[in-house]
């Protein structure tokens, strides 16, 4: 803690040997700034992604459907026995038949409010859920192809695993993203280091010809650049948040109740990122200063 | 063959010493088998043509180069094995009045002066120093001066000054007198010659024999005379 206050206080005498390098310093400010912008973006992406792919995680493993097809002529019947298979079956908390009602507005979307349901061949649908311990889906399939044939047993999965696959994807994208652009960011500075230290070059022999150790040249360059890239990474992170409260709220999972950016506890990420940059900028520094200083006498 | 004043004076161990050091760049040798001790105290003056290579061996004796054979010593340490960290703690102890003086043309001259002391982390020590020092090379009135503004004899009063504010046991200088008229070149030996009776070792590098003979009879001097490689003393004919 005493090195980090060290590190943000300086010392304004050692600061005044090394003469600051205008292009080095607004490089380093604007690349902090843009990257901490990029950041917030791929972190508003990485974790809405995580969240999608668990809710859906969630709805995979929380509820199926039974489907009895329309043209059984004996529907009711069927109807009996798929309840009566579904209540003794180990798993199953419940067996809901689904109300004409509840049909209709599931349609509403493709064929309007007022559909009639009850004169047009719907399927009937029972909705499942299960306990705890979950039930065997296929044994149940066994069961329902022998007592109600023509049931289909629908638990999500054709569909919701290939979407959770791709938001997991979408999240490993947006941490690459981010260790991409901390990567590039680290880069960006080291090259501005560099410059910083080639055009100081005449400073830095005089500070060691009257006795200066390295580690006192590296930290008036090291402070310098940690302080830029946090103070450029606030300036992208806060107009990144301007940015993403700008952007229209949709709820990107289609109902899930998942708007794209931070919820909750993630907004610590974004409020770490100029924390982060600066320790990168810190770390990229020091390892340009001591890398250029050795190549010094 | 080894100069210096050891055993008339001694006062401990040789605090810089040259052991039969080579020296040469793109295959030309400029020194073979070169040695030289400074005993604490001692006063050498390093002579010779332009070109000989007394800045160089100025340069080895502040390991700011390093011999491509035989030993150099700082305080009894193998220059060569130096951390750099330790490089620097030496050059704490040898100050070093460059030719070009080497200011930091962005600080002040009371600053550049401070310098040594900022960078060891003694910058209090300054407080007490620097106005006595400044008034001792006569610049009290250019103090908040940027080094571009001061006069040639003025620049080589403040980089003595700079070179002794750590109180070194050594001063190393280079032609501390090449850019100065007479009367302010006898100022700076004066200075020197002072800080010699105070117990400080001192090297200068000049071509200026007029002066060396001027300041002679001032100290216990030794001459050394650096000509094709070899160092020598000189004798009468100085």
């Amino acid at each position: 803690m005493k090195n980090v206050l060290a590190l943000i206080m300086g010392d304004p005498l050692a600061d005044r040997a090394v003469p600051p390098t205008g292009i080095s310093a607004r490089l380093t400010v604007f690349v902090a700034a843009a990257m901490a912008f990029l950041a917030v973006f791929a972190l508003a992406l990485s974790l809405t992604a995580g969240r999608l792919a668990s809710g859906w995680a969630d709805d995979l493993a929380q509820s199926a459907t039974l489907r009895l097809p329309a043209d059984l002529d004996e529907t009711n019947e069927a109807l009996r026995a798929a309840v009566n298979v579904l209540q003794t079956t180990i798993g199953v908390a419940s067996a809901r038949v689904l109300e004409a009602d509840e049909q209709r507005a599931l349609l509403a979307p493709w064929f309007g409010p007022d559909i009639p349901v009850e004169s047009l061949p719907v399927p009937q649908l029972i909705e499942i859920l299960p306990d705890e311990e979950g039930y065997d889906a296929e044994g149940l399939r066994a069961r329902l192809q022998a007592e109600v044939p023509g049931a289909v047993l629908d638990d999500h999965g054709a569909w919701r695993e290939p979407l959770l696959a791709a938001a997991q994807r979408l999240r490993l994208v947006g941490w690459s993203v981010l260790a991409l652009i901390g990567a590039v960011m680290a880069a960006m500075i080291t090259l501005a280091a560099h410059a910083s230290l080639a055009a100081n070059a005449q400073v830095i022999r005089v500070l060691r010809l009257v006795g200066a150790r390295d580690a006192y040249i590296a930290r008036a360059f090291v402070r310098r650049f940690t302080l830029r890239a946090g103070l450029g990474a606030i300036l992208g992170t806060v107009l990144a948040l301007v940015a993403l409260q700008g952007l229209p709220q949709a709820d990107v999972a289609g109902g899930s109740g998942t708007p794209f950016g931070f919820v909750g506890l993630d907004w610590i990420w974004p409020l770490a990122i100029p924390l982060l940059s600066a320790i990168v900028a810190f770390a990229a520094t020091r390892a340009a200063a001591f890398r250029r200083l050795k190549e010094q006498t | 063959m080894v100069f210096g004043n050891t055993a008339a004076t001694g006062k401990g161990k040789i605090v810089i010493e040259l052991d039969n050091v080579s020296y040469g760049y793109g295959g030309t040798a400029l020194f073979t088998g070169l040695s030289l001790k400074l005993a604490p105290g001692s006063f050498h003056f390093l002579t010779g043509p332009s070109g000989a290579g007394k800045t160089t061996l100025l340069r080895l004796c502040y390991a700011d180069l390093r011999a491509n054979s035989g030993k150099v010593r700082l305080f009894g340490q193998d220059a060569a094995a130096l951390t750099r960290d330790e490089v620097a703690m030496a050059r704490r102890r040898i100050g070093v009045v460059h030719q070009d003086c080497q200011f930091l043309d962005h600080l002040s001259i009371a600053e550049n002066i401070a310098l040594p002391l900022t960078v060891a982390d003694r910058i209090a020590d300054a407080q007490n120093n620097l106005a006595e020092l400044l008034a001792w090379v006569s610049l009290g009135p250019q103090a908040g001066q940027r080094p571009p503004q001061l006069s040639g004899g003025e620049r080589q009063r403040a980089a003595l000054a700079r070179a002794v504010i750590m109180s070194p046991d050594v001063v190393i200088a280079d032609e501390p007198t090449g850019n100065v008229d007479w009367e302010m070149s006898q100022r700076l030996l004066a200075l020197l010659v002072e800080l010699n009776r105070m117990g400080k070792t001192i090297l200068i590098a000049t071509h200026d024999l007029a002066m060396i003979r001027s300041m002679k009879s001032d100290v216990n001097a030794r001459v050394l005379r650096l000509k094709g490689g070899q160092l020598v003393q000189a004798g009468a004919d100085l």
